[in-house]
């Protein structure tokens, strides 16, 4: 074991939990009242709540699957409950038996079949007291920081982001890569006309190639419906703390996946777990709630994410450090605000000691320290990214 | 009042970005770079806090640069000391209405 290592709950297929939550899964939108009820009545559970699973194409149905079984998978996950309605695309069975498949308990139901809400809210309740009871009198063990998959994202951006919290991330990642451990960032749209430098770093040629072809999607995408990119990308809040274009705030943007060799392209359904070390990208848009969910069904046990202008996001499953680079919105929302990275620029401080800290921070949240979002519980918010139209 | 500062991150760049508050047309205004103060030059107009202002005059349809890399073209005539932002700076990206 490195010198570096953190305490966590050890699931049976070797990972290693930053949380021990039962997951109330939503199969499909139509059960969301279900789910939440469920969640709202049991200890220690967290709701997985989307809008996807029904009336769309073969692809996002299997992205829904697929994103499911990495959320019930995720090792922040002791026992999931997975909430069906009945009718919908989403490949329930598979949900199931995949998540299962990592050892833990698995269990369904079906509102439709138990007849109606209410009962299905009751035999839920019942099952997921069940799930708590026994994942409960699972205990913290000691883990090697080379088993900690950590999500990275920036989120309400301003021109301190490039300069003080990305780059503190920046410094954080290269550590964790240096220690063995993986790091995944993405946000496709904020490397257009940064992919190049992106390129550059890729581990092989076809990495470099799968790097600038996500890119070329994500703005072909964008051109398609005929408009400058511009408010979208950069948003109005960006633009208003300095942001003028999407190339200059890819250019920040990017500082936050720090200077190693890009190891690898992830789809946004794909699971890094057993499979993915050192630094990957995760192609996915940059809107928090499905950005957050694809970190999560990777499999990361926890994100940091960088702001300047503020944002408040956490995620059911999973905790979210904040690191902010203004240094005047970290006084005004000290209450969502974990670290001031902005003492780079006001108080010339380096890098590397708020990255020092940075890092101290997260293997205590790995522990099980509460992250300020976490304790306000920012922890309903999630959806899953899909790309074709609902029909 | 304190010192206002504006970062150049690399030589290339042709603008540098304010992190000071109060800088207002007429300021003088310090212009420091990894190795220190570099320069100084005169503001033309008020640049809000994390905005740019452009280190030289540069005429239309010239790259801005920011990070050593190109940041998008510039709309019109920007003169040293001027606030350079979305009024006078385009992204040359994702340009779905230039099609």
């Amino acid at each position: 074991m490195s010198k570096y290592t953190f305490q966590g709950y050890r699931r049976p297929d070797g990972t290693f939990g930053s949380r021990n939550y039962v997951a109330i899964m939503s199969s499909v939108v139509c059960a969301n009242e279900v789910t939440a009820a469920i969640a709202n009545q049991t200890l220690g559970a967290a709701a997985i709540m989307h809008q996807q699973g029904c009336s769309q194409l073969s692809p996002d149905l299997d992205r829904v699957t697929n994103s499911l079984i990495g959320l019930g998978s995720n090792p922040n996950v002791a026992a999931a409950l997975i909430v069906s309605l009945g009718c919908e695309g989403t490949n329930v069975n598979k949900v199931a038996e995949e998540i299962a498949k990592t050892g833990k308990p698995v269990e369904v139901i079906n509102i439709q079949k138990l007849g109606g809400m209410t009962n299905a809210i009751a035999a839920g309740v019942g099952l997921a007291q069940k799930l708590v009871l026994k994942s409960t009198g699972i205990q913290r063990e000691t883990a090697d920081i080379s088993e900690f998959i950590m999500g990275i994202k920036c989120g309400a951006s301003d021109a301190t982001s490039g300069f003080a919290s990305n780059m503190v991330i920046g410094y954080v990642s290269d550590k964790l890569v240096d220690l063995n451990a993986t790091v995944i960032f993405g946000e496709t749209t904020e490397f257009i006309g940064a992919e190049h430098i992106l390129a550059k770093r890729a581990r092989t040629p076809q990495i470099g190639e799968k790097i600038l072809t996500i890119v070329d999607q994500m703005e072909t995408r964008a051109k398609s419906l005929g408009v400058d990119m511009r408010k979208g990308q950069p948003t109005p809040g960006n633009i208003e703390g300095g942001l003028s274009t999407i190339e200059e705030k890819s250019l920040g943007a990017i500082m936050k996946s720090g200077t190693r060799p890009i190891d690898g392209v992830l789809e946004y359904d794909e699971i890094a777990t057993h499979r993915c070390k050192g630094l990957w990208i995760k192609n996915t848009p940059g809107r928090e709630p499905v950005l957050l969910t694809g970190m999560a069904l990777a499999g990361a046990q926890a994100v940091i994410f960088s702001t300047g202008r503020g944002a408040p996001q956490g995620f059911p499953i999973m905790p979210v450090l904040k690191v902010c680079g203004n240094p005047e919105t970290y006084n005004r929302m000290i209450n969502d605000m974990d670290l001031n990275a902005g003492e780079v620029l006001s108080a010339s401080k380096s890098v590397e000691e708020i990255g020092e800290t940075a890092f101290n921070m997260l293997l205590d949240v790995l522990s099980g320290k509460a992250t300020k979002s976490e304790s306000i519980k920012y922890t309903n918010t999630m959806d899953i990214y899909t790309i074709g139209p609902t029909i | 009042m304190n010192q206002l500062i504006a970062i150049k991150i690399s030589d290339k760049d042709n603008v540098a970005t304010v992190f000071t508050k109060g800088a207002n047309a007429g300021a003088s205004i310090t212009i420091t770079a990894s190795n220190g103060k570099i320069g100084e030059i005169t503001l033309k107009q008020d640049i809000p806090y994390g905005h740019k202002v452009a280190l030289e005059d540069i005429a239309e349809g010239v790259e801005i640069i920011k990070f050593g890399e190109s940041i998008g073209k510039t709309s019109k005539p920007i003169k040293i000391g001027e606030h350079v932002h979305v009024h006078n700076l385009d992204s040359m990206r994702a340009r779905g209405d230039l099609q």
